[in-house]
């Protein structure tokens, strides 16, 4: 690792921090809108099945906020240490969306706290579902603030830079920049998508242990369909993000479709290679598409990276990403579609068919790639900047000889939290069964079967 | 009252609610630990445990609170202490994340009560996180950060070699575990449980005189480290003054087993008088000579809007912190225990 630089060590070590975070944060985002679900339907349908279910998710979710949590503070403190360029200029801008982020999670924090340990306190079972509003509120503000901040960084507004100095600074208009909508849409939804993506996962393995109490199957239809909803609203706001960059941010778009030429009626392309003369080769051409995707209509222009200096056009790499991407997302809403259409489907009438199961065990794992991809996707495409047409990447970070090391600390420390996690989560709920738990509530026996 | 003053005010208290709420915490669970080794965990385990659990997450805030809004206020800090602190700043990071995955773990996770690993892990990053922190105090005074060819580097010779480093992290052991028995022992005695509470009064007398020794210590080091400084705080000597007569009435009130309560509230105004001493006598600078707040401020509207965010948090956030505390830390029937626990 001696070769490498500070800036590119920093920008890996940043990278792994966020690749942890942003899972257990998606899920941080996601799963408590999941428990209110499960949990709202048990005290309207008095079913204790949900309530049930609204406590084991609960209690797992616990472990996976304890790893976001420490994640979370990771790159908190990593945003100062590695890239204190970046904080000393873009602190004069960012700092708000950041602090207010913290405050977000501290109401989060709080109520989750109380949330845990007050089950059966309350007389009135609506009070304690009443305390997870403030931790969904909280942990959706937070991915807000955030998102604006990343927003930000692709369409900076609100501020003029001189010699490092920010002045005629407006707080707002920075926050509200034309990203933002787009942005923190596309991460809520997704957020939404794979939390439940992951408990409907949970609920397809025990049917496909054969396991036939009700409550599984009451657990796989919340979750598939809130699944089915989700994603479906991610794919719908995929669509405005590509207006949104053909306007504001053309070599991104233009990068992710491999569109050099600035044209009317311009084709989406679809995997292939690009040979040495620079020519696309075995790719899927879709003639029109990116020019409605762009401007819902064939005759939109849509720009070409041939517009833009080739020092700061993004790397072409990112095309596999978007498509990658697109590609599960398309997955997403079509794996739970079929569920909801399973009685017409063969073998649909004797129960679950097993491929059926299998993709849904595999909706969390596809979801949290996507995520993953979505995420890369926008930074590499946002390269070389880090202010979009302010600042770049290699003026940014810390100039430190000592990221190397720090690197493989953190990848140690990430690596055992998360192996430590998966271990934790798999031997809590092997140890206190489902059936065993209703057994000892004393829920067996005729009710809700 | 200029902005500036404002913003290293609201960050300054920030600091101090870590300082308390984080020593309680780093103090517990080392207490924690230690009675499970020696096997005195009936008696004062649970009393810990039922503290800790619903309190953990929210402590780590504190921190980056003071961090991020460091940074909003005076984005220069950001600048000098990341560079230098690259290392020290990721051994704390990761120090806090074991710490925090492995309560969680413990508490949420563990089939068994009390596994000794995570025990061990929690309790020994309850001494290592505040002797790391406290020596970015002793890097603030100057002379150990350094500029040379335009980059910011850290000399370590001179922040290891130096009496003044050692004196702050020992001052940091002892007063973490002197605040937590303190409170801990107050938390008992109204738990009604005589047990806990004699051993935790124990731990509280056994800390106090070394906290004092060590502050004192501490006190005179800075005139050695930084004379200009130490001029600053001789100008503010009654505010020293006043924490001292804090620690006799807080010490007394424990050995008398009278009003623990206002003895824990005389142990706060102790660190709050130092705490706010030590810090209006280190102004103008956040870092001695290279970050003063003047100079290093954020734009006005930033200010603004930081200040304004600020007060509008507080809102939210002082009406939650209190239904806390009235849930878990002022509600007899759950500080007993006779109330149902986690779900």
């Amino acid at each position: 690792m001696a070769n490498l630089d500070p800036v590119t060590l920093s920008r890996m070590l940043t990278g792994l921090t966020l690749f942890v975070h942003i899972v257990f944060a998606s899920i941080g985002v996601g799963v408590p809108l999941m428990i209110a679900l499960a949990e709202w339907r048990g005290i309207r349908a008095a079913d204790p099945h949900y309530t049930l279910l609204a406590r084991r998710w609960a209690r797992g979710f616990v472990i996976s906020v304890a790893i976001g949590v420490v994640t979370g503070t990771s790159i908190g403190l990593q945003l100062s240490l590695l890239w204190p360029t970046f904080m000393r200029v873009a602190g004069q801008a960012i700092a708000l969306p950041l602090f207010m982020e913290t405050f977000a999670f501290f109401v989060e924090a709080i109520f989750l706290g109380i949330y845990l340990y007050t089950w059966d306190r309350f007389k009135n079972k609506l009070l304690h579902l009443l305390l997870l509003i403030p931790v969904a509120i909280g942990s959706s503000a937070s991915a807000f603030f955030i998102t604006t901040l990343n927003a930000f960084m692709n369409t900076p507004q609100g501020f003029t830079l001189k010699n490092g100095v920010i002045a005629d600074f407006q707080p707002l208009v920075a926050m509200f920049n034309p990203a933002t909508p787009t942005k923190v849409a596309h991460v809520l939804a997704s957020s939404y998508t794979v939390s439940a993506g992951i408990l409907a996962g949970v609920a397809a393995f025990s049917l496909l242990r054969g396991r036939e109490h009700a409550y599984f199957k009451k657990a796989l239809k919340l979750t598939v369909v809130s699944s089915f909803v989700f994603a479906l609203a991610t794919a719908m706001i995929g669509d405005f993000s590509g207006k949104f960059l053909a306007k504001y941010q053309p070599e991104k778009l233009a990068a992710a479709e491999w569109h050099f030429e600035t044209m009317e009626r311009a084709p989406l392309i679809y995997g292939g290679v690009l040979d040495e003369a620079g020519n696309v080769r075995y790719a899927l051409e879709i003639p029109y598409a990116l020019s409605i995707l762009a401007g819902n209509s064939p005759d939109t222009r849509v720009i070409g990276l041939e517009e833009f200096p080739e020092d700061v056009r993004p790397p072409l790499l990112i095309h596999y990403m978007f498509d990658l991407k697109v590609t599960i997302g398309a997955l997403l809403v079509l794996i739970p579609f079929l569920y909801l259409l399973r009685r017409y489907l063969p073998g649909g009438k004797k129960g679950y068919p097993v491929w059926l199961l299998l993709g849904i065990l595999a909706l969390g794992p596809l979801a949290m790639v996507a995520i993953e991809l979505g995420w890369m996707f926008a930074e590499f495409g946002r390269q070389p900047w880090i202010i979009r047409g302010y600042m770049k990447v290699g003026e940014a970070a810390t100039t430190s000889e000592s990221v190397g090391p720090m690197l493989l600390l953190f990848a140690v420390l990430y690596l055992v939290l998360c192996l430590s996690c998966i271990l934790v989560l798999s031997r809590m709920f092997r140890n206190k069964d489902v059936l065993t738990e209703l057994r000892q509530a004393g829920l067996e026996g005729g009710k809700g079967q | 009252m200029s902005y500036e003053l404002v913003g290293i005010t609201v960050l300054w208290t920030f600091l101090f609610g870590y300082l308390i709420i984080a020593s309680v915490d780093f103090g517990a669970g080392f207490f924690s630990y230690y009675s499970v080794l020696t096997g005195h965990e009936n008696k004062i385990h649970d009393i810990i445990q039922r503290y800790l659990s619903p309190v953990w997450e929210v402590t780590n805030v504190f921190l980056i609170f003071f961090v991020v809004g460091l940074v909003g206020f005076f984005p220069d800090s950001a600048y000098y202490y990341g560079t230098a602190l690259l290392i020290p700043g990721s051994l704390v990071t990761v120090l806090l994340a074991l710490r925090g995955a492995y309560y969680a773990y413990n508490t949420y996770g563990s089939s068994k009560a009390n596994n000794k690993t995570y025990m061990g892990i929690y309790g020994a990053t309850g001494l290592l996180i505040p002797a790391s922190l406290s020596t970015i105090l002793a890097i603030s005074e100057g002379g150990i950060i350094g500029e040379s060819e335009g980059k910011v580097v850290l000399n370590w010779a001179a922040f290891f070699g130096n009496p003044y480093t050692w004196s702050v992290i020992v001052l940091a052991l002892v007063s973490v575990l002197y605040i937590s028995a303190m409170f801990l022992a107050f938390y008992a005695d109204k738990a009604g449980d005589r047990r806990a509470f004699e051993v935790l009064r124990g731990y509280a007398l056994l800390w106090s005189g070394p906290t004092i020794l060590a502050c004192v210590f501490a006190f005179f080091q800075i005139n050695r480290q930084n004379p200009e400084h130490y001029a600053h705080m001789l100008e503010v000597a009654w505010m020293f003054i006043a924490s001292l007569a804090c620690f006799l009435g807080a010490v007394a009130l424990v050995w008398k087993k009278r009003r623990l309560g206002w003895s824990f509230l005389l142990v706060m105004l102790q660190f709050a008088f130092a705490w706010y001493g030590y810090g209006r006598s280190h102004l103008p600078y956040i870092l001695y000579k290279q970050v003063s707040i003047h100079e290093s401020f954020t734009n006005e509207t930033m200010a603004v809007a930081l200040i304004t965010a600020f007060i509008a948090g507080l809102c939210i956030l002082i009406p939650s912190l209190f239904l806390l505390m009235r849930l878990f830390l002022f509600d007899a029937k759950y500080v007993r225990g006779s109330s149902p626990g986690k779900g």
